[in-house]
């Protein structure tokens, strides 16, 4: 689960790590307000949307418009708002679709002297949380990694013990800091750490993580995700969650036990277990379809599950052709073959549909389908299922 | 011959009062008293706080400790819900237990690291979680697999997906070819037991011929695996892995498959894997083909 970049500030600020003086601001009034009582002479107003790429991302009925901009008063402040708020902002990340805004995070300005940048994630393969530093702030850390790898310090910490004083003075002089800046990270730099581990998150990305002239360590930006596993025990995280940043097909096939991804192609799959569902994708790719989407319907997915699992299909426009695939290990194949009959009556398909049995109780199954007299192709094989389908779209 | 499970497994399920742990411990029973009638492979359960009763004929204790003294059992299956499966697995490994299978999907990454670092001083072997767990056709299975669909035979299989691994099991069939053990890896971020260890045990099983290798997109737990059978394995592979399609930054299921920063893709797995001499098979409906070709050396 993502955040919105003021949020994770929120979070931070109470676990004890160095963020900016910030306000949110919901109208044009409010910014003009946010400006007057950080009371500096420049503030930051940022687009709250959980696409990165907002500085350089403009709005789409205001071409001219950058989603973060520089403000030098009250005026500049709720005159930008103005154009921002309840406009849609594409960024790099957002599809050319973009997000509409509806909230802003006005900031105040800093003096700053260094831009870094700081991500922490769980390495798979040492099994442990690492921090990772860069020279390079405000750069895509990929994008480091693949010119200047040397500019990447990365530093291993134990999920219970915390990263060290002593690690973190390593990282601090290895950045070339200088003494101030050298204090402010051995305290900032294991707390960022701490935050990591007990909010359960899978990643934590400071870019850029500033040095200001004063020698002080701040966030200026924040990108938190969290482990979905973990929710259960964050439910202060929960509630900051925001629907609308969320592709409604997906939530509503969450809300249902599903998990469903949607893709732009025009073949629907359902199918159980994830490996095979990846799989059954890769295999209408290989036949020269295109996937409409990713679905595991679990391993003991019932009757209304599967319902709603084809009426999500369905609803994608897109959709000429669904290819159902079902390998019964413990879910029998004649259970599943009910629900499909069911919701064939209650969904109502325009769509040629491709079944694909195997497993426990095929052969009833077979014969349930064979006696519905619905116009429903059935496929032998894998391969057989995917030129089958791929035939019917063309059709 | 095998790996995991032989003759001698003796297994208590941990979570046997919940409704998937006693489905599963009364299947696996089933399974094992037709391989071996007669003998008692599946010796009893743990729920804390239900010790002393019994449930379809299993006895339940409050403790692994007290389940393994009075059971014999060296084996747990584990089903204790998410929240409290990282406990129970080291609980588990605390009793002494050899082998840990963990069925259990949606453990938090940071309750695994913490299962790791306790690991790491024990003996125990950790299977999973979030997998199908382990079956040598023939003897014993413990997990959710269905047992009918894999057949005695040769050939190793190592997956981090479950029904992929019935489709792997079941193309294997139609070329012919059985399975000495298959062991579902998990498809977690952080699991008990990697490829390479298990590759290590079917490279030593004199029972395995052949392995069969699926992996999927994220991390480079495969990419290790192939450094690894360069130098190392000698046996004839084929392997698979899904997610060709995914894109990125997307949890496609399991929560370790996904496309971050770039790494982990479909592509990057099958190459590493084709150039360790695994004979790869673009589709899912190739794995069994891959593998007869693998076994007959056409590669």
């Amino acid at each position: 689960m993502k955040i919105h970049e003021y949020q994770a500030k929120q979070l931070l600020r109470a676990a004890g790590v160095a963020v900016p003086q910030g306000v949110v601001a919901r109208t044009a009034d409010e910014a003009a307000q946010a400006f007057t009582s950080l009371g500096g002479s420049l503030a930051v107003v940022k687009s709250q949307i959980h696409a990165g790429g907002r500085g350089k991302g403009r709005f789409v009925e205001q071409p001219e418009q950058r989603g973060v901009v520089l403000v030098r008063s009250a005026e500049e402040a709720q005159q930008n708002a103005a154009r921002m708020l309840g406009n849609t902002l594409v960024t790099i990340q957002t599809g050319a679709a973009g997000k509409q805004v509806s909230t802003l995070f006005v900031e105040q300005g800093l003096k700053i002297a260094r831009e870094l940048y700081l991500g922490i994630v769980v390495d798979r393969e040492a099994g442990g949380p690492v921090l990772i530093m860069s020279f390079e702030g405000g750069m895509e850390i990929e994008e480091v990694a693949a010119h200047s790898p040397e500019k990447i310090l990365k530093e291993p910490f134990d999920a219970v013990a915390g990263l060290y004083p002593y690690q973190a003075r390593k990282l601090a002089y290895a950045l070339g800091l200088d003494a101030a800046a050298v204090r402010s990270a051995e305290k900032f730099l294991p707390k960022i750490c701490r935050f990591f581990v007990d909010y359960d998150c899978s990643m934590t990305e400071i870019n850029p993580l500033v040095v200001t002239e004063d020698g002080q360590m701040l966030a200026l930006d924040a990108k938190v995700t969290f482990d979905d596993n973990a929710l259960f025990r964050h439910k202060d995280v929960v509630a900051l969650r925001d629907l609308s940043e969320e592709e409604p097909a997906e939530v509503r096939a969450a809300d249902t036990g599903l998990s469903y991804v949607k893709l732009n192609g025009n073949i629907g799959c359902l199918v159980n277990g994830a490996g095979l569902a990846m799989s059954t994708m890769d295999l209408i790719k290989l036949h020269g379809g295109e996937p409409a989407n990713f679905l595991d319907v679990g391993g003991g997915a019932d009757e209304d599950q599967v319902t709603e699992a084809f009426r999500i299909i369905l609803a994608d426009s897109n959709v000429k052709a669904v290819l159902v695939n079902i390998f019964g290990g413990i879910m029998r194949c004649d259970i599943i073959v009910s629900a499909l009959l069911n919701a064939y009556e209650k969904v109502g398909f325009n769509v040629p549909l491709v079944v694909r049995l195997e497993g426990t109780n095929v052969e009833k199954a077979r014969e349930m389908l064979q006696a519905s007299g619905r116009p429903i192709i059935a496929a032998t094989d894998l391969t057989d299922a995917a030129q089958k389908v791929v035939r019917a779209l063309n059709a | 011959m095998s790996i995991l499970v032989s003759k001698s497994t003796r297994v208590i399920t941990q979570g046997i009062t919940g409704n998937s742990g006693l489905f599963h411990s009364q299947k696996c029973r089933e399974y094992a008293a037709e391989c071996q009638p007669g003998v008692d492979v599946f010796v009893g359960g743990v729920t804390p706080g239900k010790g002393g009763t019994t449930v379809d004929g299993f006895p339940v204790f409050n403790s692994v400790r007290e389940a393994r003294e009075k059971t014999g059992a060296n084996t747990s299956m584990v089903f204790v819900p998410p929240p409290f499966c990282a406990d129970a697995i080291l609980e588990a490994a605390d009793a002494g237990m050899e082998l840990i299978v963990a069925i259990t999907e949606g453990i938090p990454v940071m309750d695994m690291l913490r299962v790791r670092r306790g690991l790491e001083k024990s003996t125990s072997r950790l299977i999973g979680p979030n997998c199908p767990g382990v079956i040598t056709p023939g003897i014993a299975k413990i997990g959710i697999m269905p047992g009918y669909i894999h057949k005695p035979g040769t050939i190793g299989i190592i997956s981090k997906s479950g029904t992929l691994t019935y489709e792997a099991a079941w193309q294997l069939g139609r070329v012919g070819l059985g399975q000495s053990t298959a062991v579902g890896i998990g498809g977690d971020p952080i699991n008990g037991t990697s490829y390479i260890e298990l590759l290590k045990m079917f490279q030593d099983d004199p029972g395995t011929e052949g392995i069969l290798l699926i992996g999927e997109i994220g991390g480079s737990a495969e990419q290790a695996a192939a450094e690894y059978i360069k130098s190392h394995v000698t046996k004839p592979m084929a392997g698979f892995i899904a997610g060709q399609t995914a894109p990125p930054g997307k949890r496609m299921g399991h929560a370790g498959a996904i496309i971050s920063g770039g790494g982990g893709t479909a592509a990057e797995k099958m190459a590493a894997l084709t150039a360790a001499g695994v004979v790869v098979s673009p589709s899912p409906g190739g794995m069994g083909e891959a593998m007869l070709r693998a076994m007959q050396g056409r590669g």
